[in-house]
């Protein structure tokens, strides 16, 4: 008899980083898997069950790189019962862990590419993930442009690694905020400071310096002002899917193949090993044969953008 | 006619068949056989022939079951109740793993089931057919649930041809019956006095070795065949070629869904029903001190409303969309994950409906080349 798959091994909760506050507050974990005497081993936009005792569990991607030396992380935004009893824990309080599950980024074929990371809000945690693995194999792959917004400054996650990487200029980063215009321009001109505004009435006339990294507009505005190349290019993206959405259309937009366009399905996993049926979308489960998927795999899914 | 085990069936009287489950039954055997309760075929644990449905027959239509008393000692004229072997490998409810507070955090303890040798009497071929596809899907070699296996690895089934079809069978368009084609471990056929059986698995050899046999005559293997052909011939039910159901993806915004939801329930009986369906959930039940709690697997379907839940809303919040999904997955997205659609022919979704739907219909409708898109 193989493995019992359903086994879950105790992780300690060695660290916690409030990303965000709000409503729906973000906070990152750094776990301590108990059982795993080696490394946690993963691929990028793979994904973990945690559970909380008497709670629930709650299927997260992993926002941490899969490198020996990166502890495993997970970003969690509160949001329902399992997720809010995750926030409730401190450093030091177990948590239940099974995986890695799913199939992560194909990175094996992007290797030599350039690529473009597209995140909204938490959907930038499996991102994360893949931007840290490029990190540290920068010399595999070509151009990397990071886009990532949020709803406000204060929304923001990873900040101090952001930061990090516009001091550095590791990638081209361009990082926004969705803010509510009035008709005379932002409601409230102080909290954009240092928030170039993109002009959303005519995207063109949208000058991108060089040197410039943050943005007012919403990401596939963004992406559209920058417009990028299709040549060799790959485009991720993760978020709300109504940005998922308007950010493919616009990739299409500037002659990106739908080969060339991945995004990660989020649908609510009981099991995560392909067997409760609960994810499936035509022929396939998303815990197994996703969450990473090809926008043509999607073109071909009933439901994929439901 | 489907290849049969190399040997030929030997013939047994009824009262053989009793010596059959006596041993069974002082090998420490579970036995289970059908019996009439609650006004339908349910598998209980039985250890005497006397318990089985002498004479009954059942009377199956959309939205309709009945036994009804015939004047013969037929054992097996029946074809089914609502279920069989699904429940006996996954469990409808079971406990999965619990989980502790202790100390030093938390303490998990997989929890796995006591299982003993059991045998099943008069499975019939669609239920075989089906176990082979949840073997397949609960005994993947890359994650094999192990509570299904514990218990799959217990059975020992004997199984019997169909020698009559009920109105809803249509296993001949699906290739699963009426007469059994692999998946059991001894054949029986029901004559009008007495049983051929053979053995299809080294495993179901040894039970028959003994028995007061005779060679089966050439009109007892006639009587046998023409059984199951007379039982194809009379089903008047049938689904479209598996190549064509794949089309049914091409048919996502066909009208006819939409019909389906005026008179669907969304109960789930359907699903509960299918020997193939296998959608579970599991929730956390905690103790009330609130340091413990046991995680539960139980049925799930596609019908219910937590079944494509997202943070805040459905992905199928119709019932249109329910249907769909039970019927496009079922006979078209399983062909892809499993070689073969996801029916065998059974017709348990359309007796147990309890509004009469009939997935043969629907499906023939909504793949009539003539019939409206929305």
């Amino acid at each position: 008899m193989s493995a019992n798959p359903y086994l879950l091994q105790r992780a300690r909760i060695d660290w916690i980083v409030q990303e965000c506050g709000g409503p729906r507050p973000i906070r990152t974990y750094t776990l301590d898997p108990e059982d795993s005497t080696e490394h946690f081993a993963f691929e990028p936009g793979q994904c973990v069950q945690l559970s909380v005792l008497g709670e629930g569990e709650s299927f997260v991607a992993i926002a941490s790189g899969p490198e020996q030396d990166e502890p495993l992380q997970v970003t969690v935004m509160r949001v329902g019962l399992v997720t809010t009893a995750l926030h409730e824990l401190n450093i030091g309080d177990f948590v239940g862990l099974r995986g890695p599950y799913g199939n992560g980024f194909p990175v094996d074929r992007w290797r030599g590419k350039d690529l473009l990371l597209i995140g909204g809000g938490v959907g930038q945690a499996p991102l994360r993930s893949l931007l840290h693995h490029i990190e540290a194999n920068r010399s595999e792959f070509g151009r990397v442009q990071v886009f990532y917004g949020a709803r406000s400054p204060e929304a923001m996650i990873y900040r101090e690694e952001f930061a990090a990487y516009e001091a550095h200029r590791d990638f081209d980063l361009y990082l926004s905020i969705d803010w509510k215009w009035g008709p005379d321009g932002p409601l409230d001109e102080d909290a954009c400071e240092g928030w170039a505004r993109v002009n959303l009435s005519n995207l063109r006339s949208t000058r991108i310096e060089q040197d410039q990294v943050r943005f007012t507009g919403f990401v596939p505005q963004i992406v559209q002002a920058v417009a990028p190349s299709p040549q060799s290019t790959i485009a991720v993206t993760c978020g709300p899917p109504a940005m998922i959405r308007r950010v493919v259309e616009g990739l299409e937009g500037l002659g990106f193949g739908p080969d060339q366009i991945y995004t990660t399905l989020e649908r609510r996993m009981k099991c995560g090993i392909g067997l409760c049926g609960r994810c499936n979308l035509g022929p396939v489960f998303v815990c197994t044969e996703g969450p990473v998927f090809s926008y043509a795999q999607l073109q071909d899914l009933p439901e994929a953008f439901a | 006619m489907p290849a049969r085990d190399n040997r030929r069936p030997a013939y047994i009287s009824r009262s053989s068949l009793q010596t059959l489950l006596d041993r069974l039954v002082s090998a420490g055997y579970a036995c289970l056989g059908p019996t009439a309760k609650d006004g339908a075929i349910q598998y209980q644990p039985i250890n005497n022939l006397n318990q089985l449905p002498r004479g009954l027959r059942n009377d199956q239509e959309p939205g309709h079951y009945r036994l009804r008393q015939a004047d013969d000692e037929r054992l097996f004229a029946w074809n089914h109740g609502p279920q069989v072997l699904k429940p006996l490998c996954f469990a409808p409810q079971e406990v999965v793993w619990q989980e502790r507070q202790t100390e030093s955090g938390m303490s998990v303890k997989q929890s796995m089931p006591a299982t003993k040798p059991t045998a099943v009497i008069g499975v019939r071929a669609c239920d075989l057919a089906a176990l082979k596809i949840q073997d397949q899907h609960f005994m993947r070699k890359d994650s094999t649930d192990p509570h299904y296996q514990a218990r799959r690895d217990q059975l020992l089934l004997i199984g019997v041809d169909c020698a009559e079809s009920a109105q809803t069978c249509f296993c001949a368009s699906t290739g699963d019956g009426p007469a059994l084609d692999g998946g059991f471990d001894i054949g029986l056929a029901e004559l009008a006095d007495g049983f051929l059986i053979w053995t299809a698995s080294a495993r179901g050899t040894p039970w028959i070795e003994e028995l007061d046999q005779q060679p089966a005559t050439d009109d007892q293997l006639a009587e046998m065949l023409q059984a199951t052909e007379n039982a194809a011939a009379g089903q008047s039910r049938h689904l479209p070629n598996e190549k064509k159901l794949t089309q049914l993806y091409q048919r996502l915004g066909h009208s006819r869904w939409l019909d389906l939801s005026k008179r669907c329930l969304s109960c789930g009986n359907c699903t509960s029903v299918c020997p193939t369906c296998f959608c579970y959930s599991y929730e956390h039940h905690t103790a009330i001190t609130g340091d413990s709690a046991e995680v539960v697997r139980s049925w799930d379907s596609c019908f219910s409303a937590t079944h494509s839940e997202m943070g805040s809303f459905q992905v199928r919040s119709g019932i249109d969309q329910r249907y769909r999904q039970w019927a496009t997955h079922k006979l078209a997205g399983w062909q892809e994950q499993f070689g073969r659609s996801g029916c065998v022919g059974c017709g348990r979704c359309i007796s147990w409906c309890p509004v009469g739907i009939d997935l043969t219909e629907e499906v023939q409708v909504i793949l009539n080349e003539g019939s409206r898109d929305v």
